[in-house]
């Protein structure tokens, strides 16, 4: 590591802020720039292993199938789902306007 | 030189599966609860919470999988897809991008005689978003989370269609289908079954694609039409203006007949997809298939064919009634009461699609029992109510269900066949009608139609037409 391939351009930046729903001040950016390029050198120590032949795995552990089956258990959880709500309005949560 | 244009669609089709319990948690998917009573902390996106998959929603994907001719992914599994939006509390759906549980499939339709058939490219399992109400008086959302985390299935064609009425014959095709198998209702009205149009134009002959919108909100098959026509249109003007379609997503408003742009451009749309670590992926056997193949109900064409051998009703009304399964169940639960399929089959062919017709209602919507039906064909043959009677009664039914017992008890419907009171009746209109009654005797048979007619109309309908025209023969011949 150390030799800091990896360049964030200010326009990566923007585009991940918007992605993100974030608003970061300029010192914010440069900080997150950094730190965003010393990921991508450290993920790249992964590109000298030889993974040709490898299966793409999709899970970590040695398992498949786990299932339920199609019975309900929960029953009316209103009141406790409702109690998260900021704001609610007919047993609703209440948000901002989300369409214009 | 007007140019030609050929329309080219693709469908994205979300199908609601008939999953008593939501894909990922042990909530209840029943339509119409009180808000946010079908929820916890999984489908409601609480830290911490472990998603663990329904094994009914893998066997619904992989019926639908088999009957639309796919080939089954064995090794699949889930992705997220992430997104920001009140309607999805995780801030991700899980989806799957990578491996779908179904490939390369197709259904064959029929448009104009013609057949065709219809590629499916993928279909994959998804959970549903929650339901978003928009306050209009203080600008603000309500959210409902009842529908968070209901399974779904999105079936993905080819760019195979060329016109409104290929994409409903699609449609109509996939419904049949899927509420054969007893997958899903398929309501459009109510979401349960709902498409994305994908629409581009080019100049007949190209070989190239054109730039494609996608039309979101539709939610009826007139809408869908509609929107169809009028996304073909704005097109080809940009077009032949000299102008270019831009890609993006656009939302139908069927009542102004126009749709809109839904997603401006700073509004990025990049969903970072990556497999979903809360979930093992899922492997499908050869012996899982085949017992999946070994329950598969009786389809359209096997039900046709023994409807055909089973009842004694015309072929064309065997067509009619197997087109859907809503329909076919309730011919055949009517039937299997009163043992007069001939008779069920007139009350649905005719009475029932007139009223349907009417009310702008697919099969699905129907709510009438198959008990009041059989009653009211009781009722008919005994002769205690009178075919126009029954017709005003079956109205009844048709929009309250109510039973026809009581409700001819109540109001007094019954037929009556009490002589004295009849001939009371059929010798007043008599006095009150010379002419016609002259007409008759000098050899008119028409003018006693017009006699009959008033003594059913004395009687308020409910005279017994037989015994009257006897009566009036009778009195008249004197």
């Amino acid at each position: 590591m150390g030799n800091m391939a990896n360049k964030i351009s200010d326009e990566t930046m923007e585009y991940v802020g918007i992605l993100a729903k974030l608003e970061l001040s300029a010192q914010e950016k440069e900080a997150a720039k950094s730190d965003m390029e010393k990921m991508l050198d450290y993920i790249d120590t992964l590109n000298e292993l030889d993974t040709s032949g490898v299966e793409p795995m999709s899970h970590v552990f040695p398992v498949h199938n786990v299932f339920r089956e199609d019975v309900v258990t929960n029953g009316d959880n209103q009141e406790q789902t409702l109690a998260n709500a900021p704001l609610r309005k007919e047993a609703r949560f209440e948000v901002p306007k989300t369409i214009g | 030189m007007a140019k030609q244009y050929e329309t080219v669609i693709g469908l994205e089709v979300h199908v609601e599966l008939a999953t008593r319990t939501k894909i990922f948690c042990g909530c209840s998917t029943a339509f119409g609860a009180a808000p946010n009573t079908h929820t916890c902390p999984v489908c409601t996106g609480m830290p911490g919470s472990l998603p663990v998959l329904n094994k009914q929603v893998v066997e619904y994907a992989m019926a639908i999988g088999l009957a639309t001719n796919c080939t089954i992914t064995r090794v699949c599994k889930f992705d997220r897809k992430n997104y920001f939006y009140p309607d999805n509390p995780q801030n991700y759906q899980i989806s799957q991008l990578y491996l779908p549980i179904a490939r390369d499939g197709y259904v064959e339709i029929e448009t104009g005689g013609t057949k065709k058939k219809v590629r499916i490219h993928e279909m994959h399992m998804e959970e549903d978003a929650g339901k978003l109400v928009h306050d209009e008086w203080d600008d603000t959302s309500l959210v409902d989370y009842n529908r968070s985390g209901v399974p779904l299935v999105e079936i993905v064609s080819e760019p195979d269609m060329r016109s409104p009425e290929e994409v409903i014959a699609y449609l109509e095709k996939l419904r049949q289908i899927i509420q054969y198998l007893g997958a899903s209702d398929c309501k459009l009205q109510e979401g349960s079954m709902r498409a994305d149009v994908n629409l581009s134009v080019r100049e007949t002959g190209s070989d190239v694609f054109g730039t494609r919108t996608e039309m979101k909100n539709l939610n009826s098959f007139k809408a869908i039409a509609r929107a169809i026509e009028g996304e073909r249109e704005r097109q080809i003007e940009l077009l032949e203006t000299g102008k270019t379609v831009v890609q993006e997503t656009r939302r139908w408003d069927d009542n102004k007949e126009n749709s809109y742009a839904m997603r401006s451009k700073e509004d990025a749309q990049d969903y970072r997809y990556f497999p979903e670590p809360d979930l093992v992926p899922i492997v499908i056997s050869d012996e899982w298939i085949a017992e999946i193949r070994s329950r598969q109900p009786e389809l359209r064409g096997e039900k046709l064919e023994r409807y055909k051998k089973e009842f004694d009703i015309p072929e064309y009304d065997a067509e009619i009634l197997t087109e859907s399964k809503s329909m076919a169940d309730l011919f055949e639960a009517t039937a299997a009461i009163c043992k007069k399929p001939k008779k069920v089959s007139n009350w649905l062919m005719v009475e029932t699609m007139r009223l349907m017709k009417e009310h702008g209602m697919e099969p699905e919507d129907l709510t009438f029992s198959p008990e009041n039906l059989a009653k009211l064909i009781e009722l008919t043959e005994a002769g205690i109510i009178n075919s126009s009677v029954a017709k005003e009664v079956f109205e009844k039914i048709f929009s309250e269900d109510l039973d026809p017992e009581n409700y001819v008890e109540e109001h007094g419907l019954k037929t009556v066949s009490d002589e004295g009171a009849l001939k009371a009746a059929v010798e007043k209109v008599v006095a009150d009608n010379p002419q016609a009654a002259a007409d008759y005797r000098g050899g008119k048979e028409k003018a006693l139609g017009a006699l009959v007619g008033q003594t059913m109309k004395a009687m308020k309908g409910k005279a017994n037409p037989g015994m009257v025209n006897q009566m009036l023969r009778e009195m008249l011949s004197e």
